[in-house]
């Protein structure tokens, strides 16, 4: 992979215009790294966000199959990836443009950073173990039916046997994820819920395998595996939500490679950019991020610094002007010398800083922490105490006693409480992917239920981060025709924008010959032998305004302006509306001018609005707010929100933010719309009203069972009802999440 | 009750097959797609079609 492939708008459109030397050189880099990338690639996998439906799988799939080079693909609706087989030769990226074309944006992931056969591993492994119980369950309980319908002496003795037979070594595998972990608490010295239930599963095996060989009444095996199969089923929801949205993360992880090229004498190579050392040369083409810090040796241009700072207008870069990674070279090539790169550079002293505030955030204590610390320990005075008190009343009768101890044990274990919180989270995390939201974290829900404050960055988040011209309505037919042609001629965002508002005006760009671009400046040409520029203030030879504006000029006419504004983001507006009328205080904090962020306050509604905040103020002004006993939302994109969205309480980014930010945000949204924030926060907060009312059903069931176990009375039958009856209500009452 | 000899292995083999039948979808990797796979049922090019 290329640097291209991160900014597919790079390339391969190179500004023909453009009057370098360097710009000719540069294909013939581009074209090697592609061909050593196409080379190994004969299984290439992209994400394909959109993907929902029936008619997506057969679009992707007929269309790339009708590719030349493509032997087949096939799109996996679960985890939205399309993987291709391919001759050697068709490169990821000619496909991704292929699919972006019949309407799915698709993007490239680097197989290495995949690591799905292990992941897929372990979920098959934990499936197996399930079917296993599952299969157990099934034929221990139609033994056990038998013997509740009153089977005696020597058929009892005999259906006790065989249940001994399918359930010791069903636990003995299916019970290996609990003991497991059981031993690694020990260990460590602490008691979490698998101990309790490690505890009950060999309990109540080992004195049921007792009982049988001393032909006893009562067997519990079928509840010793009815409990593995359950909590098991507990764990294989648990595991597979956090999967996928583990995968997801990767593959946000894999679709940014860090790519530089390092400028060695004559030649041009691309090297990783962990590996730039200071002093050394490396050039950035126009519409490439600036990879590492650095001073401009050679070459104008401008540069977009909103991921940066959030301002919107772009700033000119000419030599000696000293650079940070993480802004986007517009019109012309530029030739840095590395000042700083790998850990010394300001994007890893943001990644400490971002390290900082996560360990805060650490320490939050889930539901279902709080409830496995109040469990574990009553659960074991209560069986403890059983035995003792049994003991006494009946004299020392160890095998009574036991027996009233591990029934306890059955009855209290939490089949309920295991499925209680994996249960909701499936069934919500699973509403929030389908409504374009991919939660990263577990407790990130928990956290989202929480908020009453959410704070917007502005830049990206609730703008597009793409300009587009005000108001045309002060050109002349004739300058609007020329404003099309020039605009047309640059790479700029500005010029570009400006074409299209221009033709979408009905303007029919106008004949221009001599059309160069003026990398830092803007473009120039002659029209009808007058000399026509389009660039910025004082180079046109306008007055510069105070907002983001391009100039035109045309030979023998005064300069005109032209006004841009950022365009919203699709649903900022209901958004920002949404949040308001469910109560929640909603603040804009920028790093852009204040007369920019006032205007976007005021049509947006929000009252509350900071400008040219820096990353600090930021992370400052939510730590003030969280001081204050609020819970913050942070929601932006840039690196300068890295450090607040992990200050923030819980964070969510869009999927076009910068890969920090994504892996600072605890949530990403992959759509484009902001429409679902509201509505997320909404289904969270009924998801924690679940867990919470699930918790009270299982602590219910249990006021009901113990007192009977305690006095004596538990049988396997009340002991297997309780167990299924309760788990069953749990999991319908999780499905209920609307 | 001399009909438990029979029915009582019978019961358990037929467990058995089911399980082994479970085994072999989950090696056959059944479960890696299910949205997908229960879209791609309905879909009428697959009959005429069908993809190995």
């Amino acid at each position: 992979m290329t640097d291209t492939m991160t900014n597919p708008t790079a390339e391969p459109e190179y500004p023909a215009l453009a009057a370098c030397p360097a710009c000719i050189a540069t294909p013939s880099a581009v074209d090697r790294a592609r061909a050593a990338a196409a080379e190994k690639a004969a299984r290439i996998m992209l994400s394909v966000p959109d993907a929902h439906c029936a008619l997506c799988i057969q679009t992707v799939e007929s269309d790339l199959e009708k590719m030349p080079g493509v032997k087949s693909a096939r799109l996996n609706l679960t985890l939205r990836r399309v993987s291709v087989e391919a001759e050697p030769g068709i490169s990821a990226e000619s496909i991704a443009k292929r699919l972006e074309k019949i309407g799915y944006p698709a993007y490239e992931l680097d197989p290495g950073q995949l690591s799905m056969t292990e992941t897929d591993k372990q979920g098959r492994d934990l499936l197996m173990r399930l079917g296993v119980a599952g299969f157990s369950m099934m034929n221990i309980m139609l033994l056990s039916v038998a013997v509740w319908s009153g089977a005696t002496d020597a058929t009892r003795d005999l259906f006790h046997m065989i249940s001994a037979m399918i359930a010791v070594p069903t636990v003995a595998f299916s019970g290996q994820p609990f003991f497991r972990k059981a031993w690694a608490g020990v260990r460590n010295g602490r008691l979490d819920m698998d101990f309790p239930i490690s505890l009950a599963i060999v309990l109540a095996t080992g004195m049921s395998l007792y009982e049988t060989f001393n032909s006893g009444h009562h067997a519990y095996f079928d509840a010793a595996v009815m409990l593995t199969f359950f909590l098991l089923a507990g764990r294989y929801l648990d595991f597979r939500t956090r999967a996928v949205a583990r995968s997801a993360a990767q593959e946000l992880a894999a679709l940014e490679v860090p790519r530089a090229i390092r400028l060695t004498g004559e030649a041009e190579e691309p090297v990783a950019v962990a590996d730039l050392r200071p002093g050394e040369l490396v050039l950035v083409r126009p519409g490439g991020r600036i990879p590492v810090d650095g001073v401009v040796v050679a070459g104008q241009s401008e540069l977009d610094r909103s991921l940066l700072t959030g301002e919107t207008l772009p700033v000119f870069a000419g030599p000696d002007l000293v650079v940070t990674a993480g802004a986007v070279n517009l019109t012309g090539p530029l030739t840095l010398r590395v000042t700083a790169a790998g850990k010394d550079s300001s994007l890893h002293r943001m990644a400490d800083l971002v390290a900082v505030a996560e360990n805060a955030r650490n320490k939050y204590t889930t539901l279902a922490e709080k409830a496995a610390r109040m469990y574990s320990p009553s659960v074991h005075l209560l069986s403890f105490a059983a035995f003792a008190v049994w003991m006494w009343l009946t004299g020392g009768d160890v095998r009574f006693a036991l027996n009233i101890s591990a029934a306890t044990l059955i009855i209290t274990c939490p089949c309920a409480l295991g499925l209680a919180v994996p249960a909701v989270v499936t069934a919500a995390s699973g509403r929030l992917f389908r409504a374009g939201l991919l939660i990263k974290d577990g407790s990130a829900l928990e956290r989202l239920a929480e908020v009453d404050t959410v704070v917007f960055d502005k830049t990206g988040t609730l703008t597009r981060g793409t300009p587009e011209p005000v108001t045309l309505e002060g050109l002349s037919p004739e300058a609007l025709a020329i404003a099309a042609a020039l605009g047309g001629a640059s790479s700029h965002p500005l010029a570009q924008s400006l074409a299209q508002a221009a033709r979408a005006e009905g303007a029919i760009p106008a004949v221009l010959t001599e059309v160069a671009e003026v990398p830092g400046f803007g473009v120039q040409a002659l029209w009808q032998g007058r000399r026509v520029r389009l660039g910025r203030a004082h180079w046109v030879g306008a007055e510069p305004l105070d907002v983001t504006a391009a100039y035109l000029g045309i030979e023998g006419q005064a300069p005109q302006s032209v006004a841009f504004a950022d365009r919203l983001r699709d649903g900022a507006e209901e958004a920002v509306a949404a949040f308001k009328a469910q109560g929640k205080r909603v603040i804009l904090i920028s790093g852009d001018v204040p007369g920019a962020v006032g205007d976007l306050a005021a049509r947006l509604g929000i009252d509350d609005w900071r400008a040219e905040a820096l990353p600090e103020d930021k992370s400052a002004a939510i730590n003030a707010l969280q001081a204050q006993g609020h819970k913050v939302l942070m929601v932006g994109d840039g690196l300068n929100d890295t450090v607040a969205l992990s200050a923030a309480h819980v964070s969510i980014s869009p999927a076009s933010a910068l890969d920090a930010a994504r892996v600072a945000s605890d949530i990403v949204l992959l759509g484009t719309s902001l429409a679902p924030l509201p509505e997320a926060q909404r289904v969270s907060v009924r998801a924690v009203q679940r867990i919470r009312e699930n918790f009270a059903i299982s602590f219910g069931y249990n006021v009901i069972a113990v007192p009977i176990a305690l006095v004596g009375l538990a049988s396997p039958l009340i002991a297997a009802l309780a167990m299924s009856v309760s788990s069953i209500t749990v999991a319908l009452n999780a499905l209920r999440l609307k | 009750m001399d009909i438990l000899a029979v029915l009582i292995p019978v019961s358990l083999f037929l467990g058995l097959a089911g399980l082994v039948g479970f085994w072999w979808t989950l090696k056959r990797g059944q479960y890696d797609d299910p949205e997908g796979d229960s879209q791609r049922i309905l879909r009428g090019d697959y009959d005429d079609h069908p993809k190995p």
